[in-house]
Formats: structure tokens, sequence, C-alpha cells
């Protein structure tokens, strides 16, 4: 849970500013932190492929800004220029092609970095905290989706691993294991695999207790369900309404506390149904309070440092200068890199533990992942 | 504490019921044991005990399955929770959590167990299961035997008053398997649990039973004791079998009372020899692999084995889970990996060859068979087996197929054959590229005594055509009945490497119950034992 906190601290403490300097000391205690605090399980070695998704997030939010082009003031720089495609005049708003600008280019580079910087964020949480001592933390109306989830993480790994396995018998049959032809005859028998492998853990799970309703009537049932819908429709509204300037304002903080309020409802309503106990709760103790203060704390600091309005938050684009590090929010930033040293460090565990790596113990269990 | 009212289930696609108006009554305390061949409806029956059938298969159940008198028509399996437990064939499937400590408190977490009382019933668990020195290890560390115990320990927590295990050990080696049923016969005694349990290889559980159901296969149940039930039963261990030939009354169940028993035919045998196994012409060797090695990271799974395998022999490949009898078969036709050494066939090595040629000298049929299929009828994977063999002579396939399993129509998607029926047609298609040599890894998972009759008669038949034939597998009563020779693998290297007979005799772990009744004679199978008497009353 500290982590969670921790993360979403950060990415909004990252969500206010769009200087690429700050970007980059925000990105570089989240790479820290992570590599110092992760255990060696599955799960934490997703942080790559985060990166890999954000890096690909600049990229595109810059080749879109380019092909759509947009105002290009007289003193921009012209980079080059792409050839313009002639819209019918309703699309009048619209350009496709035409001079792309340094400035341009650069914002929104910035702007993308902003949104990948946030992606990592989540990625760092992921990677960091167990998904499943996560997912225990879910509220008891959720627990159909949780089944869903569960069964999906617990499926995913195992996904690869056959995968793994089918590919290798294609080749017992001289079928070729890559292309168009190959994918069919690959796909069937691994997705055959999965399907199967969800429904009997989702019996395992249904068999052993999971979603026991205690005594609640139809009604609380159908009000909880409405409550949470009602909810969700209110906060995306409300987030989309806060993001986006140029809706009434009515759309933005009121849907979205109201959207807040039902969704408690709901919750609240649905908890009541499903009374289960907790074996080792999750310590909540001063390494806790450290993690997710220093992540909120840094949230703070950027959204006070970007209301009262210091400048090189947002840095300007055009004219085009070189971005000042503001000193304030990137020590508040960098403050945020406080857990790498207040959490405990990960429990050394034997062996490795992915079920792909080649270690003995899992093989022990199933020869033919390894063989 | 069970009771089934009348009880027809049907699964939609089908014509006749899995079911047939069963009336049956299990009480508090009971072992009690579902024999039956494949698809004769012991998973269903089991599945119908806390409500998965028809809750999670869908089908349509007639009649009332009562437990402690709350129906499952009423109360879906999680509302049943508390009564009953429920573990199935792979442990692994059903884990949800990440460590044995977490795994064992799930259920208890779910039925609002307080927290005082879940640490007590851990500790206890993990006391009666032998699990204490695993308490804080990540479940997938585990072998498959501790894996099985901590699934079946995960849902005692709960404190249930029926056990339901589905084939609880059918994927354990014969030491594990044992550790498992350890557990299980002290769960009945210690704390008089109701037990169901299914289960293929019955050699391991017959004595353990209080009660037997017998599912003949045409819809119906029968039950009672079991010494009178499996007088009838189609399928049977071979301790009965024996006692069956032998026409004793009562029939023995275990080793024990039928070694008791067996004082005057061992003194008929004695002097008698077995049938000869081996094939007394050895011809020139097909395969010759000298100094394997395979290994993955720091890891290796084999060290240097030397194996010459000669036309017409049938060889069992045993060893614990993790010896490296996969490996070693996979590094054997050539698409394993391999870092030394060199294997032989006709001349060539098939890890140099193409895929399309190595198959054509060694034949490979892996562990999930299923892995080889995508198509959606037998027909055309036959028509697609064909094709892959290159020169287009029509329906050699079927004709493979048609040898190894009669009757199994083309147009029925290969998902809907039984584990036999689906492992004759990979077998099938393996061989319809002519290979010499036929691996199998773990062929007799998941097969009843009649199917493993069938593939034992299917592998003779390849011998005496003048294949090789290799089979890994855990099975003691069936490398009893169907290998020549037997290699004996342990941590990569081979143990033990000889004819079945003195193999198998050697290691108590590995002989099968007729060497252990008439121990110190030679015999091996009742069949033996039927052909040695007929021939010494001539």
């Amino acid at each position: 849970m500290a982590w969670w906190v921790w993360a979403i601290g950060l990415g909004a403490a990252v969500s206010q500013t769009d200087n690429p300097l700050l970007l980059l000391v925000a990105l570089a205690v989240l790479g820290y932190v992570v590599t110092v605090r992760r255990t060696d399980a599955p799960w934490a070695r997703g942080l790559k492929y985060y990166f890999v998704l954000a890096l690909i997030v600049v990229v595109l939010r810059v080749v879109f800004r380019s092909i759509f082009g947009g105002a290009i003031g007289t003193a921009d720089h012209v980079l080059f220029t792409l050839p313009r495609l002639p819209l019918p005049h309703w699309a009048a708003n619209v350009q496709l092609g035409g001079p792309v600008s340094l400035e341009n280019t650069a914002s929104a580079a910035a702007d993308g970095m902003r949104l990948a910087v946030l992606l990592c964020c989540i990625g760092a949480a992921n990677a960091l905290a167990n998904p499943r001592r996560a997912l225990r933390s879910l509220p008891g109306a959720l627990y159909e989706l949780g089944v869903a989830v569960v069964v999906c993480m617990s499926v995913a790994p195992q996904l690869i691993e056959s995968i793994g396995r089918v590919r290798r018998a294609r080749r017992l049959r001289a079928g070729r294991a890559s292309g168009l032809r190959a994918a069919r005859a690959i796909a069937i028998p691994v997705v055959e695999d999965a399907f199967e492998r969800s429904l009997r853990l989702a019996a395992a799970m249904d068999a052993r207790g999971y979603g026991r309703r205690g005594e609640v009537t139809a009604g609380t049932r159908r009000l909880t369900t409405g409550c949470l819908l009602a909810g969700m429709v209110g906060l995306s509204a409300g987030a989309y309404g806060l993001l986006d300037t140029t809706t009434p304002a009515l759309l933005g903080m009121p849907t979205l506390l109201v959207g807040a309020a039902l969704c408690c409802a709901g919750l609240g309503f649905g908890g009541r149904r499903i009374a289960t106990t907790r074996y080792r709760p999750d310590p909540w103790q001063v390494p806790e309070w450290l993690v997710a203060g220093s992540g909120v704390l840094s949230a703070g600091v950027l959204v006070a440092a970007s209301a009262a309005g210091i400048g090189s938050l947002a840095p300007s684009f055009s004219p085009l200068a070189w971005p000042g590090l503001p000193l304030l929010p990137a020590a508040a930033i960098l403050l945020a890199a406080l857990p790498a040293v207040a959490a405990p460090p990960p429990p050394v565990t034997r062996g490795a533990v992915s079920p792909l790596a080649g270690d003995r113990r899992v093989r022990a269990r199933s020869p033919e992942v390894a063989a | 504490m069970i009771e089934f009212d009348r009880v027809t289930v049907t699964y939609p696609d089908s014509s006749k019921p899995v079911l047939r108006d069963v009336n049956l009554r299990i009480d508090e305390g009971e072992l009690c044991l579902v024999v039956g061949a494949t698809g004769s409806g012991k998973s269903t029956l089991l599945g119908a005990v806390n409500g998965l059938v028809p809750h999670f298969t869908g089908g349509q159940l007639a009649g009332a399955v009562r437990l402690d008198g709350l129906s499952t028509a009423d109360h879906p399996p999680r509302d049943l929770a508390h009564l009953v437990g429920v573990v199935g064939q792979d442990p692994v499937s059903g884990f949800v959590t990440d460590t044995v400590e977490d795994e064992l408190a799930y259920t208890m977490e779910q039925l609002g167990v307080p927290p005082e009382v879940m640490r007590k019933r851990v500790e206890e668990t993990l006391d009666l299961l032998g699990l204490a020195e695993l308490r804080r290890r990540a479940l997938h560390e585990l072998s498959g035997g501790q894996q099985q115990r901590v699934a079946i320990g995960s849902v005692l927590t709960g404190h249930p008053r029926v056990l339901v295990l589905d084939e609880p050990t059918s994927a354990l080696d014969p030491t594990a398997a044992e550790e498992v049923l350890a557990a299980i016969t002290r769960i009945v005694h210690d704390l008089g649990v109701t037990v169901l349990l299914a289960e293929h290889r019955l050699e391991r559980v017959v004595q353990y039973a209080d009660h037997v159901v017998h599912l003949p296969g045409d819809g119906t149940v029968l039950s009672g004791d079991p010494a009178a039930m499996f007088a009838v039963t189609s399928v049977a261990p071979p301790v009965v079998e024996l006692g069956r030939l032998l026409d004793w009354s009562p029939l023995p169940l275990s080793v024990r009372d039928a070694r008791r028993r067996a004082g005057a035919v061992r003194d008929r045998l004695t002097g008698l020899v077995p049938p000869p196994r081996i094939a007394t012409v050895l011809e020139a060797p097909l395969l010759e692999a000298r100094g394997i090695v395979v290994r993955y990271g720091d890891a290796t799974a084999v060290r240097g084995i030397d194996l010459v395998l000669s036309a017409g022999t049938v060889t069992a490949l045993m060893g614990r889970n993790g010896s490296g009898k996969s490996s070693l078969l996979w590094a054997l036709q050539g698409s394993g990996r391999r870092q030394s050494g060199d294997v032989e066939v006709d001349g060539r090595d098939p890890k140099d060859l193409s895929a399309a040629s190595a198959r054509a000298l060694v034949g490979l049929v892996p562990q999930t068979p299923a892995d080889l299929l995508y198509l959606d009828s037998v027909g055309a994977e036959l028509a697609q087996a064909d094709r892959e063999s290159g020169a287009d002579d029509g329906s050699a396939a079927r004709e493979l197929l048609d040898r190894i399993a009669p009757g199994v129509p083309d147009d029925t998607h290969p998902r809907d054959l039984s584990e036999g029926q689906r492992l004759a047609l990979v077998l099938a298609i393996q061989l319809r590229a002519r290979p010499r040599v036929v691996l199998l890894d773990e062929p007799t998972r998941g097969l009843d005594y009649r199917a493993k009759q069938a593939l034992r008669d299917v592998l003779a038949d390849l011998a005496g055509r003048g294949h090789a034939v290799v089979v890994a597998t855990h099975d003691v009563e069936f490398v009893a009945s169907a290998a020549d020779r037997v290699v004996v693998m342990g941590d990569g290297d081979v143990v033990a490497d000889g004819p079945t007979v003195e193999v198998v005799v050697a290691s108590p772990a590995f002989a099968p119950q007729v060497a252990k009744i008439l121990a110190p004679l030679g015999f091996l199978t009742v069949s033996d034992v039927e052909t040695a008497l007929a021939g010494s009353q001539r």
C-alpha cells in the first residue's frame, strides 16, 4: 500500500510540470528506488517494459504533433516541411502536414515525457509491491473484479511458459516456429491451455470460499452495483473535466467529488456483505509512513509551487529557452528517493524465482519448462 | 454426511447422462474410494459434492446433492467452503497466493476466521502435514509432493468435514505419492474427516479404503465394502487381480494381506521360470548416444549419459521428478538443448538435421500431447500429418491410428477425445514420419488400466516391427508389464540400467506389487504368473 501511495504522490508531483530537467530527476529517482528496493520476484522485473512503453509514448506524441502540426509563431525555427494535405472546409481546424517547428517538437516531447514519467510511476509501484498483497487491500465490493485480476496474474506467467513449450513442440512435427501460419498452430494449444487453467483457478478460488456472501438481500446487492457504476462514471467524467480546461467548470471538481462519494457509498454497502479476516495484516509502521509520506510531500510541494507560479515549472517553448532547474521542486522530487534508504531491504530469497529461469527447484516441478 | 438423492447429470451436447439416477450415502469419517475407467463420471461425481458441477462446468443436474443437509442447488460452492475442501490433480493451478503460510491461511481468511485462531490452525496444519520447514518458502520452489501437501493443507485449515481429492497423486513420482497418501491417511485417522478420493493407480490406495464407490461406465453407481466391490469392478490393482486369478476370498487389498496368503503359490511357482521378456536376438543398435550433457544456466540436468538403443526393445526411463528424464529425451530427439555429446542414428546426428529429417529418425511424443494438435478435427490432423511427411500416399496416418486405437471418428474435435485416444492420435502423427526410434514422455499420465494395457500392446507391436521404444514414466506397474529394459536416472546420471526383472526387483520403491508378494521369485505381473501356472499344469 505504502508503495502505491508513494508512486501516486510522485505521479501527482510530476503531472504539475513539464520541465524536462525535473522530469529527468523524477525518472532517476524512480529508477534508483526500484533498483535498490525491489525483490527478485517475477513481477519485479516489469519496470523495463514500462520504460519501453514510456519511450513509445514520447515518440508517438512527437510524431503526431509533427503530422497534425499546430500554430506556428513567426519567430519559430522551421525544421522541415511535410507535404500538406488539403482537407474539406468543415475540417478547417485540423491541419495535416505543413511546416514542423523546433518549438512545437520540443513542447510535444516535454509533454510526452510527462506522460511517460507518470507511466513509469505506475510501473515502479507494480515492481515494488507484491500485486497479490495489493489486491488484498481491495475493498470487499470489488470482489468479482478481484477474481478476474487474480486469475490474470496467475495465468499470465504460465501463458509465457506454455508458449515456450508449444513452440518447442512444433519442431517435433517439423512445423515452423515463427510466421503467420505458425502463429495459429501455437496460439490454439496455448489459448486452450490458458483457458482451462483460468477456469480451474476460478473454480478453486470459489471452492475455497472466495466471494462468500453473508446475509444480503438482492436489493443491497443491486444498490451496491448501482452506486459503484454511477460513481465510476462520475469519477472519469470529473477527471476529464479537471484535466481538460476547455470543458465547463461544473464538469470538473463537483462531478469528481460526487463520483467519489458514490463510489465510497458503494464500497461501504458492498463491504458489509463479506466478512473476511486477515492472517498477517500488512504492517503500517515508521517505514511505511516514511515511504508514503515522501511521495505525498513531494506532490504537495509541487502543487503549491505551481499554484504560486514558480516560473520554471512550465518552461517557455516559444521562444525556446533552456529550462532552468527550480531548486525547491527539484529538492521535493529528490525527497521521493528517501524510500531507497527508509524502506526495509527486500528479503533475500533463495534461487531465482521466475518460472522461466533455469532454476533446479523450478525444474524439479515441471521438467517440460526448462527442457 | 454426503447424500446423493436420485442424481442425474447431463452435459450439453451429449445425448446420454454421465450419472443416472444415483443414490449414494457416505457417512462421517469414511475414506471412500471412487473407482472407474476414464470417462465413467468420476470427476463429475466428485465435482457434484460441493456444487462445482453444475455451477462451474455447466450441464444439468436433476435430483439433489445434500451435504450435512445443505443442498448444492441453493448453495454455490463458495458457501459450502466451510464444509468441503476440494483438491484437484494439479495443485499449482489452484494456488492463489505466493508462500506456503499465506496459502494455508487463504481459506480461513475467506471464511472470516479470527486471526488468533488462524495462527493456531496454521501451526497445527504445518505439523500434521510435515510442512513446518517450508512455511516461508515460495510455492513454486516446492517439489510436486510438497505442493500437493500444501494444497491439501490449505483446504484443511478451514476445518472442512469432507475432503474431496480428485487424483491427488497422478502427477507424482512413487516417493512423492507415498508422502501425500501418508498425509491423507493421517488426516482420516487423526481428524476423522470424511475423504472422497479418486485415483487411477489403485495399487497405491486400495488398502486404505473403508468404502468403495464403483462407476461401471453406464452412469450407474455401485457402492459397498472394498473386498466385496473389487470382486466385480471393471478396474482393479494387481494385488486384486492376483487374488482373482487364484480365487482367494476375501480378496486381498494390500501387499501384506496377499503375502500372508501366498505361501502355497510361492511353493508352486518355485522352480518355474517367468516367461522371457527380453528379445533374445539383439540387433545392431539403432541409436547411439555418447556423453550427453544438458545444462540450463548453472544447473546441469543431464551429466554425460551414454545410451544405446536397439531395435525391438521397449526401454523404460524412470526416476524422480526432475531427475533429467525429459531433458534426456528432448536431447536425443535433437530439438532440445544439448551442450555436448553426440547422438548417432543411421550415421547421422538429428541435431544437425532439419526438423523434418530429424523427426524421420527419432519421433517424440511430449508430456502434453495436446501441444501438437491445432486443427479442429481428427481427420484434418491426420491429413496434415500425411502432408507433413512428404510423399503423399493418401491415408497412411489413418491406418496407423486405426492400428493403435481403432474407431476414432474423423469428425471428432481432438479436444473431445479421451486422454488415451489423444495420445494415440499424436503417436500416429509422429509415427507417420516413419522414425525407427520412438520416444514417449510420461504417456501413462491420466490413463486407466485398460488404456495402459492398450498402450502396452501398441508398444510391444512397435518393438516387434523393429522400432526402438523409450518410455519415460513413474508407473511401476506399467514398467513391469511393458518394458524389456529399465534405465533409472537420478540427478542427471544413470543410476541403474538392465533388464526389467533385475532393476525392478532390486529396489522396493520400484518393485511392482506382484514382485513384492512373490519375492524372491522373479515374477512381475499377474499375466506372468498366469502363464507360468498354466504351463506347469500342462
